[in-house]
């Protein structure tokens, strides 16, 4: 296999073939809670991938040093001092946002997509590779909370992108989108309910996608072999 | 050969250990700063919020002042909440005459849980303002206590213990002053009652809290000139444009 494809499969596998939100239901816990507005869902969609990308580093440059015996808590103890850091500077940076997102950023080392990752990639895997496998699925993770994150703010409190200040700083207060009027939102999906009936619904649409794109690809090659045939098909079955 | 390799394994989780205390610590120590200054301004801004600096000239975070003892209960202040050295209320200055108190209190019958207010009051005994530091209302239902998602919370602004009347200090439901919100009424009543019980605090404390704060006559000697006490009117800022300007000085503090 060669590098590039090596790379694509990586990406692909974090952004669709292997989300961690969508395929392995993974991380659910924040997932769900966080995700009343596009604002909170990015900010722990960023500390997340932050803390997998430099666990994954972290775990595949030490993967020869560490025996099988004391792996995890090497593991878990790496992935709670990232988990830590991110929750300072989070806090030293985006103190209201911190604020808001409350006990979800220490319980970042609970999810369990990161330990997942370290564990069956990248302790088996070169840094570079380790590296991006975290990238890919931490913009998958972050991706799913951000849609999720939209379609709750817009379905609940009738605006996008309010207030995006608290992460990116006073110019980002004009960001918000409104979409009509506060009090007219459909009030369950700003609620525990609607954010499960809102991931359903996603998980559904993705594999109702992965669904098509399985039955167009396996109707293709019938289609492709019909050049000088005299009838597409006889009957109506493809295999 | 088990000997060996537990000792083996002691000593990489034992590295480990201090690799990742001193990755912490550094974090630690270049964030410490950052994040006291964060909190320290958090809070600060929640008490512009209700008395702008225009009004005064001191630190209100620092400018302190013990709530007695025996009026916590009336505030709703629990015991068990309490900080370091018992509750405090901060006090706004003007070239060090009193201008305004910033009061903490708690509505503890909320729809789902306490609601931490902080009341601010005019030397005269009119409502500054109120916000509310934290609850947990219902999203989209209670939480229109907020400012951030509705102006409710200001129509308590330049009200009295005399304005409106005492049985005037209810929801509308409760043939009231106050505006309840649809689909929320317990919400509105536990707030307005829990001001009304810090301004009858303020009836009862003013007084001592006014003799207490008010400097000593050779010390307003030493002041240039006393300085006018802020109007009721001015209270209604805008508080979206105030919100904005304040950012705007943050950034400069940056």
């Amino acid at each position: 296999m060669t590098n590039d494809n090596r790379y694509a499969e990586i990406a692909g596998n974090g952004l669709w073939h292997n989300n961690p939100a969508l395929v392995q239901l993974l991380g659910l816990c924040p997932l769900l809670a966080v995700t009343g507005s596009v604002v909170n869902a990015l900010g722990l969609g960023l500390a997340t991938l932050l803390v997998l990308v430099g666990s994954n580093c972290a775990v595949s440059a030490i993967r020869h040093q560490v025996s099988d015996a004391i792996r995890i808590p090497v593991f878990v103890m790496i992935i709670a001092t990232f988990t830590t850091c991110a929750e300072m500077l989070m806090k030293a940076y985006t103190y209201e946002l911190y604020q808001i997102l409350g006990i979800f950023i220490p319980l970042i080392v609970t999810n369990c997509a990161i330990l997942g990752r370290a564990e069956a990639f990248a302790s088996k895997n070169s840094l570079v590779p380790a590296a991006f496998d975290g990238l890919s699925m931490g913009l998958g993770f972050a991706t799913v909370l951000v849609v999720l994150g939209a379609i709750r703010e817009a379905l609940g409190s009738g605006t996008l992108l309010a207030d995006m200040d608290l992460l990116f700083g006073a110019q980002a207060v004009h960001w918000r989108i409104h979409l009509f009027g506060a009090g007219h939102g459909l009030l369950v999906a700003i609620l525990p309910p609607g954010a499960f009936i809102i991931t359903g619904l996603l998980i559904a649409a993705k594999n109702g996608l992965d669904l098509q794109r399985h039955k167009r690809r396996s109707a293709h090659p019938v289609t492709a072999i019909t050049p000088g045939a005299k009838r597409v098909r006889t009957t109506g079955i493809i295999q | 050969m088990l000997r060996h390799a537990i000792q083996r394994s002691s000593i990489v989780l034992g590295l480990f250990a201090a690799i990742t205390a001193t990755l912490l610590a550094t974090t630690h120590l270049g964030t410490a700063e950052k994040i006291a200054a964060a909190e320290r301004h958090a809070a600060q801004k929640a008490l512009l919020e209700i008395v702008p600096r225009e009004y005064h000239d001191n630190d209100l975070l620092l400018d302190t002042i013990p709530v007695p003892r025996a009026f916590w209960a009336t505030l709703g202040l629990r015991e068990s909440d309490s900080p370091a050295g018992g509750f405090n209320l901060h006090v706004a200055r003007q070239q060090g005459a009193p201008v305004a108190i910033l009061v903490p209190a708690v509505a503890a019958d909320g729809y789902s849980g306490p609601i931490r207010l902080i009341v601010g009051i005019y030397m005269d005994g009119t409502v500054a303002g109120v916000r509310v530091r934290s609850h947990t209302e219902t999203p989209g239902l209670g939480d229109k206590i907020d400012l951030k998602k509705h102006p409710w919370i200001l129509s308590f602004n330049g009200k009295s213990l005399s304005n409106p009347a005492a049985d005037g200090w209810r929801v509308k439901k409760d043939q009231g002053a106050f505006d309840q919100f649809t689909g929320a009424t317990i919400t509105p009543r536990a707030v307005v009652a829990q001001v009304y019980a810090t301004l009858a605090y303020f009836a009862q404390d003013g007084a001592r809290l006014l003799a207490e704060l008010t400097p000593s006559s050779a010390s307003v000697a030493e002041q240039k000139s006393p300085s006018e006490k802020p109007a009721d009117q001015t209270l209604t800022t805008d508080p979206v444009q105030k919100n904005i300007s304040e950012g705007e000085r943050n950034i400069d503090e940056r």
